[in-house]
């Protein structure tokens, strides 16, 4: 599979005269993991709610094997991985009700995730930010996925979590042949973990 | 925020606060429903005259005294605020549901709705409380129907406003957007999550609806331009007691005014209590 991002425009609204992106095309092919780096501010997270269909983009098309990402009923096999798991989690339901809502989610990866079962009965509140995003990881890593865009996932995580986490993540990207998009300020990460890199354009 | 797990003994006291809440919400709920329901058979008694026993202070004349037709001044005040209940309830649902409406409808239906609804809740808003309710009241001919069309039609704007944003936030809120992309339909979204945030909110509001709209009722009646005067409001007992203040006939207006402070604040506190118990940020207290 082929996920594609041709000639897109995008800027918020009211602000047509400072477009975030501007005709920046980037494809990614299934087994792909391609890191993403620019500074701060030009629109690497924008990029990946484009790609994840939270938005649409004011010219050019996002395609996913051919077709428009908007067209995929159900669950959407382009999934994004967010960089506040505390925003993704509904705040007044207990994490159980939350995973369910995401389908059978497989026990072994909760297992190999650490996640432990009495986090279930919590609160998002009651959980730390590095858990919370191991449970948003297990939830992404639905078995409908086909693309997963990691947008900072593991800032907030310290070195031993992280080194967990990236090295499940390959492992599963390897075993589905999954694409990833990885976004990170973390050039010696990205060195280790991507099969190419992508600059975004600077342009102001 | 405190949080100890389950909740229990978070003041020490062996009782925590969830409880205590609870406890007085059970409370202020019956006493104004037994205000409400013993007014409703007192109204007979209300407009009974007995001229043997005319202007009797408190003690010789039942427990608030008589006035100058000797009527008993506690079935009165029993019946005229059993009144304005029954009309601050009705008054503050019709409120709430046109909030509802309207917040909604100017969260969901693009712009150009939102622009119009926000100006008319700008225009009510702007309009002091008290001079919108007697025109609307005597537009529609005063008596019961006016007061309750003019407390119904102003109250609305600032509950149509905290519900306008708060489902203009859950629109955009990620953890629904990120349902939406794991295959929750609209339909599951509304009921699993945008529901638990409004409900808290709207409920909230509704009652925090009755105590301005019990105020707003004696308010106009005592001006003369809600209920007729044959009927045991508490602005009609209050407004005719003022000619005897001055003769020293004190009883006339001072427990029908307690009465509707208490009334009042007996709602206030529920409301606020109620916020507190369902509030995200101190539901698990």
């Amino acid at each position: 599979m082929k996920l594609e991002a041709k000639e897109v425009t995008f800027y918020y609204r009211g602000r047509k005269k400072k477009p975030v992106l501007e005709n920046f095309s980037i494809s990614i092919e299934s087994g792909e993991r391609v890191g993403l780096r620019a500074p701060s501010g030009r629109g690497k997270t924008t990029l990946c709610r484009l790609l994840a269909g939270y938005e649409r983009p004011q010219e050019g098309k996002i395609l996913l094997d051919g077709r428009p990402i908007s067209e995929y009923k159900g669950v959407c096999p382009v999934q994004m991985v967010w960089q506040h798991p505390e925003t993704v989690v509904d705040p007044l339901l207990r994490l159980r009700d939350t995973f369910a809502e995401a389908g059978e989610i497989d026990p072994l990866l909760t297992e190999k995730l650490h996640i432990e079962k009495g986090w279930m009965d919590r609160f998002p509140a009651e959980l730390s930010g590095g858990e919370l995003q191991r449970f948003c990881l297990a939830r992404a890593l639905h078995p409908a996925t086909r693309f997963l865009l990691c947008d900072e996932i593991s800032a907030m995580l310290d070195l031993v979590t992280q080194a967990q986490i990236w090295a499940l993540l390959l492992d599963e990207a390897r075993r589905r042949k999954l694409g990833l998009l990885i976004v990170s300020h973390n050039r010696a990460l990205m060195e280790q973990v991507c099969t190419r890199i992508v600059e975004l354009p600077w342009n102001n | 925020m405190k949080s100890y797990g389950n909740g229990t003994e978070y003041n020490g006291k062996g009782k925590n606060r969830r409880k205590s809440t609870i406890l007085f919400l059970a409370a202020a709920v019956v006493i104004l429903g037994a205000v409400t329901v013993s007014g409703i058979f007192l109204e007979g008694t209300a407009t009974e005259t007995d001229f043997s026993r005319t202007n009797l202070a408190p003690g010789a004349g039942g427990l608030f005294g008589t006035d100058w037709m000797g009527r008993d001044m506690f079935a009165r005040t029993l019946a005229g605020l059993s009144l304005s209940i029954r009309i601050g309830i009705v008054t503050a649902a019709v409120s709430a549901v046109i909030a509802l409406l309207a917040g909604t409808a100017a969260a969901t239906l693009g712009r150009k709705a939102d622009a119009v609804i926000s100006w008319c809740i700008d225009l009510v808003m702007g309009i002091p409380h008290i001079l919108l309710v007697m025109l609307i009241s005597i537009a529609c001919g005063r008596g019961f129907a006016g007061v309750v069309a003019g407390v119904a039609l102003s109250h609305w704007p600032s509950l149509a406003r905290v519900i306008r944003g708060e489902v203009i936030q859950l629109r955009q809120a990620p953890y629904i957007l990120v349902a939406e992309k794991l295959g929750a339909s609209k339909l599951q979204n509304v009921r699993r999550h945008m529901l638990p945030h409004l409900l808290p909110q709207f409920l909230t509001g509704l009652i925090l609806l009755f105590p301005h709209a019990i105020l707003h009722e004696a308010s106009v009646t005592f001006l003369g331009f809600g209920l007729s005067s044959e009927q045991p409001a508490i602005g009609v007992i209050l407004s005719e007691s003022m000619q005897y203040l001055t003769t020293g006939r004190w009883w006339l207006a001072l427990f029908p005014g307690l009465a509707l402070v208490l009334a009042v604040v007996l709602f206030a506190l529920l409301g606020e209590r109620l916020r507190q118990l369902m509030d995200p940020s101190s539901v698990h207290e």
